[in-house]
């Protein structure tokens, strides 16, 4: 178990700078996922960490030692892959024992270790069959417990849930979560998926194009986005934008509405207003939007309703029962305290 | 579907019908046409192979007679050439120098397919291409060379002198290298996590994942060593140092061949390519068959 410390972290492939200076600390236990668009470099950053990819600049520290310079396998780390990485020609066993290559242990103590970590991902009874006999969700907790059964000062996950169904990936996601609670492992989890960030994470690291947008809790990041980017990137459905204009100690939408404002802009300064659909009601005293019903969701309880609107197409989400039927008219407010306004040009977040 | 339709009895039906009848015709013949050509290209195969085997269980004077059926069959010529000690020891040395020859291409050239396939190193490409490029010189130019070689080295009539110009082959690296591509660098990866070194990823990862295209080089050398006849003639020049195609030519004279007994020699040597493929193909079928699956 170990601090880790990731400084000015870069890397370039030939000339194509990829990642731009990551700074991330991280310490003893955190679970940690790195979220962000694909391509944005999540995996990049992983296997920097992980000694699979060299270091163009800066420096990885894990545990007090600078490992720039050291092997994968001396970096006291674990991975798993997306795609499991099993080696298809060996039983489940040889698998998990290849984990235990370099250790300094005996064959009993390897095999008794070997038992007990099958035993915590509850696959004692699969020790003796080969990766084509397993499910999917059975491949992964093989390459988990291959990652497990050193203890690794940090385990690096790289989208290990993605190859999985629906319901599957749910329920991986939850033990994963509780193996996290059961170890107590450093964890990097890097997933493209903000769900899984949120469910998960102690902290998110929320990236794009190379550049950290923001770290903070789930709560932060929903709550207290950095800027547009985060706002719309975390919580499904995705945040709405609206067009508006400031005016000093208010701002008016497009539609000539005015809104009273926490913060202050400069006159005539372009922003964004967000207001995330669970915050749009039906009915308010003061109607921000006005617009036609085009597509409705029921999702049970709730009710997606996509409204067209002078603003754009407008989503928000309503109680299931009596939700308003496609074509209806309907108006949507929001409590002021609710709203959150960004610069239109940089994107940042006013406060 | 046809009795369906034949019972409504509608027009459009009975034209479907006449449609499918059709087509179940043409079908009918392409099938039948299939059928032709694998059977005569089978034939020709086989062809050769059956007057080997008339020609060995025959008499001296029969073997310029295109019977397929020798009219006085004989074992006599295999008695002959298995009691002919020579015969014998050119079979060892043709097992000894395609066995060696086999084990270091496999070896060899996995090795050094893998390292061009998965590593990324300066001249990475230059020595790909250095190596392809000797695919295009035929054995016809190189026998001056290697006799050159062999020659100054004194290998001249050793199993050293026949074996090494094929120790490693262009052709066998080109083609595990191209089957180390289907490797995902992830289980690679994965090991160098777990704590392997380079040379046991490739021999305790790779190599176990590429088996099929190891057997199908396996064979390919084995046969190509065990069939080679120019070179093995020419860098040899005890009897005792002969292969069996080198051996095989030598029975009879320049004006007296004895054809039967060629034939039952090459019969006899076909058992150990026989025995090689029969033990081999059954990874390169799982192999095709396993690829079929990926795609
Ligand atoms: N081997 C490589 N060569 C060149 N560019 C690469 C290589 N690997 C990744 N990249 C680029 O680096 C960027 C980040 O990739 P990656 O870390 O894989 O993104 P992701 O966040 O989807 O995991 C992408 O723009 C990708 O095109
Ligand atoms: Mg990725």
């Amino acid at each position: 178990m170990a601090d880790l410390s990731l400084k000015k972290l870069t890397k370039a492939y030939g000339q194509v700078e990829v990642l731009h200076g990551i700074d991330l600390d991280i310490s003893d236990g955190e679970f940690v996922v790195f979220v962000g668009p694909s391509g944005c470099g999540k995996s990049t950053s992983l296997r920097m960490i992980a000694g699979l990819e060299e270091i163009t600049g800066g420096e990885i520290w894990i545990d007090g030692r600078m490992v720039n310079n050291l092997e994968p396998k001396e970096r006291d780390i674990a991975m798993v892959f997306q795609n499991y990485a099993i080696y298809p020609h060996m039983t489940v066993r040889k698998n998990i024992a290849f984990g235990l290559w370099n250790a300094p242990m005996s064959k009993s103590e390897k095999s008794a270790r070997i038992e007990e970590v099958a035993r915590v991902l509850d696959m004692d009874n699969l020790l003796d069959r080969k990766p084509s006999q397993l499910s999917g969700g059975q491949r992964q907790r093989v390459a988990i417990g291959r990652a497990m059964v050193r203890n690794p000062a940090v385990f690096l996950f790289d989208e290990p849930l993605s190859n999985l169904d629906a319901q599957l990936r749910t329920q991986m996601r939850l033990e994963i979560k509780k193996l996290h609670q059961k170890v107590g492992n450093t964890i990097i989890f890097v997933t493209h998926d903000q769900v899984e960030a949120m469910t998960l994470a102690d902290r998110i690291v929320i990236m794009k194009d190379g550049f950290i947008q923001q770290i903070g809790t789930p709560e932060e990041v929903f709550h207290n986005p950095v800027n547009a980017f985060v706002a719309q990137f975390i919580g499904a459905p995705s945040m709405n934008m609206l067009e508006a204009t400031g005016n000093g100690q208010d701002l008016s939408l497009r539609n000539g509405e005015k809104l009273p404002l926490q913060v202050t802009t400069l006159t005539g300064q372009k922003l964004l207003v967000g207001i995330r659909p669970d915050d749009l009601v039906l009915h308010p005293e003061t109607p921000l939007i006005t617009g036609n019903i085009s597509v409705r969701e029921p999702l049970g309880s709730e009710t997606l309703i996509y409204v067209s609107s002078s603003h754009g197409e407008i989503v928000a989400r309503v109680p299931g029962k009596d939700a308003p039927r496609v074509g209806e008219e309907v108006h949507l407010g929001a409590n002021p305290d609710s709203l959150h306004v960004f610069d239109a040009e940089s994107g940042a977040a006013l406060v | 579907m046809s009795v369906a339709s034949e019972v409504s009895g509608r027009p459009q039906a009975a034209t479907d019908l006449l449609f499918s009848r059709k087509a179940k015709k043409q079908r009918n013949m392409g099938q039948i046409l299939r059928w032709m050509v694998l059977f005569l290209g089978g034939l020709i195969m086989i062809a050769p192979i059956a007057y080997m085997i008339s020609t060995s269980l025959k008499w001296p004077h029969e073997v310029y007679n295109v019977n397929l059926i020798p009219e006085e069959p004989t074992i006599e010529n295999y008695t002959y050439v298995l009691e002919d000690g020579r015969f014998y020891g050119w079979f060892v040395n043709s097992i000894i120098i395609a066995l060696i020859t086999t084990v270091s291409n496999l070896f060899f050239d996995s090795l050094v397919g893998y390292t061009l396939c998965k590593f990324r190193f300066p001249g990475r490409q230059i020595v790909f291409i250095a190596i392809l490029s000797t695919l295009m010189i035929p054995t016809e130019m190189l026998v001056i060379p290697w006799y050159m070689m062999s020659q100054s080295f004194g290998w001249l009539d050793s199993y050293w002198g026949i074996m090494f110009p094929g120790l490693m082959t262009a052709f066998g690296t080109f083609l595990m290298k191209q089957f180390f591509e289907s490797v995902p660098d992830d289980f690679l990866e994965a090991a160098r996590i777990d704590g392997l070194n380079e040379f046991q990823i490739w021999w305790r990862i790779a190599m176990p994942l590429v088996k099929p295209a190891l057997a199908a080089l396996a064979i390919f050398v084995f046969l190509g060593n065990w069939t080679a006849f120019l070179w093995p003639l020419i860098v040899t020049n005890s009897v005792e140092m002969y292969t069996v195609p080198v051996g095989l030519s030598g029975f009879g004279d320049e004006v007296d061949v004895a054809w039967e007994l060629i034939m039952t020699g090459a019969a006899i040597s076909t058992l150990p390519t026989l025995i090689v493929f029969l033990i081999f193909q059954r990874f390169i079928i799982r192999g095709v068959v396993m690829a079929g699956l990926k795609g």
